[in-house]
């Protein structure tokens, strides 16, 4: 136990473990007065525990920066960072200049819309474009996709590759010659196939162990730059009878999953299903789990019908302004809408 | 992969299917430290969806152990409960080498088995969905005839499990199909009563009866050769009106749940069929940035449409099926609409009833745009339900 090596006497010791405060970790976030109370000690004897704790702790620390508070960051080291985020394209130029380039890697985006809309077709684009390889402007990394309500197709997931590949056969072509076009970084299909993991999920408590496992996964799968959950709410919209766990079982999986996508520099992106909610005397549609969730995710997209036309509208962000950008869904996968681009027909 | 790593996994997949999902694993399986696996079962925390149902902060408070125990007991936990992964192209070939058209049931209707990518989705929810008497049932019995064929024939050469809550099932009508769809094969002395005595009819009376019978059929199509499932229809079993209200639990979610494992496990198609209700007057559609930005939105087209009905079950339904097929009746010609699913663009054919059962018109299909794709038409419908050859 660490306690142990703290600098402490023996009575000290013994009290702290007796009172359940078996590591540092467990004493790094507790007020002198807590600690007082807890072992029946005086305040600067408190005090003097918790100091002895830090001055440990701060050994370990491997930062270089000149922060106040251990552990954190200044704001120009963030800007610094986030000159650098890349992005992940979504294959709609429209799509991607809202989003200043595609969907951001270290961060939370979360995407809604009715079904039909086009959320499944939008995973399969981001887990497939993922893999797009840093000569072509891509991020070169792979990716996860956990299936909770079993929408993975893995025909139209093939589709999708073959699209891609094809894509970045021309783009060679016409704009790589001589030694660059030396084929470097040839995709096939099964290759973009090959680096996708998929996981089925078919409970609530697999969809947490998974959340909690993946940690573990990608550590030892350094390359995942992406991960999908579609959806995140199927579980969770008919197994609870007590809506207060719910709302803690999905605050502790949001925590994980922004832990996640900074840890790793990846773009963890969830669906979400749609309900309606009674507002202002009519239906509205909102997205599912309620307002609590809502704060979950960092970005929200939400994918919407506006006559004949697939909109995506984002609705929550940080540093993106609020607008709107028409996409389609076509053999391919996710395209920009163009009244002249008649779908090929599935033949 | 190779065949045997294949079966192996297959293999591994239905005993967790049969065992229960991971949810239900006991701690005491997991292989924690004896010190604190003691400490879960004095708490009565007994299986590891009580254990992942706490949060950290709960669990150390609840057991009485520091943060460091807590967190490698949920990383142990976690990692234990969590479904095996493979990759996307472990898959396909797996689905190239075991599986019938790669996972498709045919239809026989040419169009809509283009649009499908072969057919009926193994391991997937499809739902029809339509006014009654439009071919809901008729579209039922010839599938079920398919899925029962020998496969030189282009069927499964299986077993079907029908579940038929509104007592339409007519065994007289699916012989007649059979008879004028493959006279070639129902000529044959005794295949009339080799074919339908694969199709197995149950009749639940109520909501708690079908569940039992999910139940039952779970057994069934894991030990026999059951090739498909059908259910016609979901949404009488929710008797009576059903408001969906934000707060209420669907009725049928824990049936929904449970039937998409069972198809996913086991790797069949299932049909199920679903009724229409009208709309309610004050039901917009819309969220409430776009209510605030009128300015911006088209007029939305369904009011143009005399159409006034929406699918039954809600919303949270329609999210869960990963196929519908809309059967609609536009100007007194019928069509079928693939409104919803992950491999195709949203087509319309269409089709005629015949004694053959169902005959599209028309394999190109017309392609569905914005609010057309889900409007579910009624006009110029006549409500005959069946009455012999419609030409």
């Amino acid at each position: 136990m660490e306690v142990l090596r703290l600098p402490l006497s023996a009575s000290q010791k013994g009290k702290l473990i007796s009172a359940g405060y078996t590591s540092m970790a467990s004493l790094s976030s507790i007020s002198p007065s807590h600690l007082a109370l807890e072992l029946k000690i005086p305040q600067t004897e408190a005090l003097e525990i918790l100091k002895s704790v830090s001055n440990g702790s701060k050994l370990e620390s491997t930062s270089s920066s000149h922060t106040i508070v251990n552990g954190a960051q200044s704001a120009w080291e963030m800007l610094q960072e986030e000159e650098t985020l890349v992005h992940i394209t979504t294959s709609c130029a429209d799509l991607d200049n809202i989003l200043g380039g595609g969907i951001s890697c270290k961060e939370v985006t979360e995407i809604g819309g009715v079904p039909g809309i086009g959320k499944t077709q939008l995973g399969v684009q981001l887990v497939v474009n993922v893999q797009i390889p840093y000569d072509y402007g891509g991020v070169g990394g792979k990716a996860i996709y956990i299936d909770t309500e079993g929408s993975f197709m893995v025909e139209r997931a093939l589709q999708i590759a073959e699209a891609c590949s094809a894509d970045m056969a021309e783009y060679s072509r016409l704009y790589r010659k001589g030694s660059q076009a030396r084929e470097s970084k040839m995709m096939h299909p099964k290759d973009f196939l090959e680096n996708i993991f998929y996981f089925r999920v078919c409970s609530y408590t697999e969809q947490i162990a998974l959340v909690n496992y993946l940690d573990k996964f990608i550590t030892e799968h350094k390359d995942v730059k992406a991960v999908i959950i579609d959806s995140i709410t199927f579980h969770f919209r008919q197994d609870f009878d007590d809506m207060a766990l719910r709302t803690r079982v999905l605050g502790g999986m949001a925590l994980n999953l922004m832990k996640l996508a900074r840890k790793f520099g990846l773009a963890v992106v969830i669906l979400n299903q749609v309900t309606t909610k009674y507002a202002d005397g009519s239906f509205r549609l909102a997205l599912a789990l309620g307002d609590s969730w809502s704060h979950a995710s960092t970005n929200r997209i939400i994918l919407h019908w506006n006559g004949n036309q697939r909109y995506a509208y984002i609705d929550k962000s940080p540093s993106l302004r609020s607008a709107s950008a028409p996409y389609s869904v076509t053999l391919e996968g996710i395209r920009n809408s163009a009244s002249n681009n008649k779908r090929v027909k599935n033949t | 992969m190779c065949n045997y790593c294949a079966f192996k996994e297959t293999l591994v997949l239905l005993v967790t299917f049969v065992a229960g999902d991971m949810a239900n694993k006991l701690i005491t399986e997991i292989g924690l430290p004896k010190s604190i696996g003691h400490i879960f079962a004095a708490r009565n925390i007994i299986t590891a969806k009580d254990a992942l149902s706490l949060t950290e902060f709960e669990l150390m408070e609840l057991l009485d152990v520091g943060l460091e125990q807590v967190k490698f007991a949920v990383a142990l936990i976690s990692e234990v409960t969590s479904p095996p992964y493979q990759t996307v192209q472990s898959l396909l070939e797996q689905r190239v080498q075991n599986e019938y058209l790669m996972g498709h049931l045919p239809t026989h209707l040419k169009g809509l088995d283009a649009a499908l990518c072969g057919g009926l989705p193994f391991g997937a929810l499809t739902e029809l969905v339509g006014p009654s008497g439009i071919g809901k049932t008729q579209f039922c019995l010839k599938i079920s005839l398919l899925a029962a064929l020998p496969s030189c024939y282009g069927g499964l050469d299986g077993h079907v499990i029908y579940i038929d809550v509104e007592s339409k099932f007519s065994s007289r009508r699916l012989i007649e199909i059979g008879i004028n769809s493959f006279p070639e094969i129902f000529c044959l002395e005794g295949m009339a009563k080799e074919m339908a005595g694969r199709i197995t009819v149950l009749r639940p009376g109520s909501l708690t009866e079908f569940t039992e019978s999910l139940q039952k059929v779970k057994v069934s199509v894991l030990q026999h050769q059951v090739k498909l499932l059908i259910i016609d229809s979901m949404a009488a079993l929710v008797s009576g009106e059903y408001e969906q209200g934000p707060q209420r639990q669907h009725p049928l979610g824990w049936h929904i749940s449970f039937i998409k494992s069972l198809a996913e496990f086991s790797r069949i198609p299932v049909l199920m069929t679903n009724q229409v209700r009208s709309r309610v007057a004050n039901q917009i559609s819309q969220y409430v940035f776009q209510a605030e930005s009128r300015e911006l939105m088209v007029e939305d087209n369904t009011e143009k449409f005399d159409s006034r009905l929406v699918a039954a079950l809600g919303i949270h339904w329609a999210h869960a099926v990963n196929v519908r097929l809309v059967l609609e009746s536009r100007s007194g010609q019928r069509f079928i609409k693939v409104a919803k699913s992950p491999m195709s663009p949203p087509l319309a054919f269409p089709f005629q009833v015949t004694s053959m059962g169902i005959v599209l018109l028309n394999d190109d299909g017309v392609e569905m745009e914005g609010s057309q794709i889900n409007a579910i038409d009624h006009q110029g419908h006549s409500d005959i339900i069946y009455h012999g050859d419609e030409r």
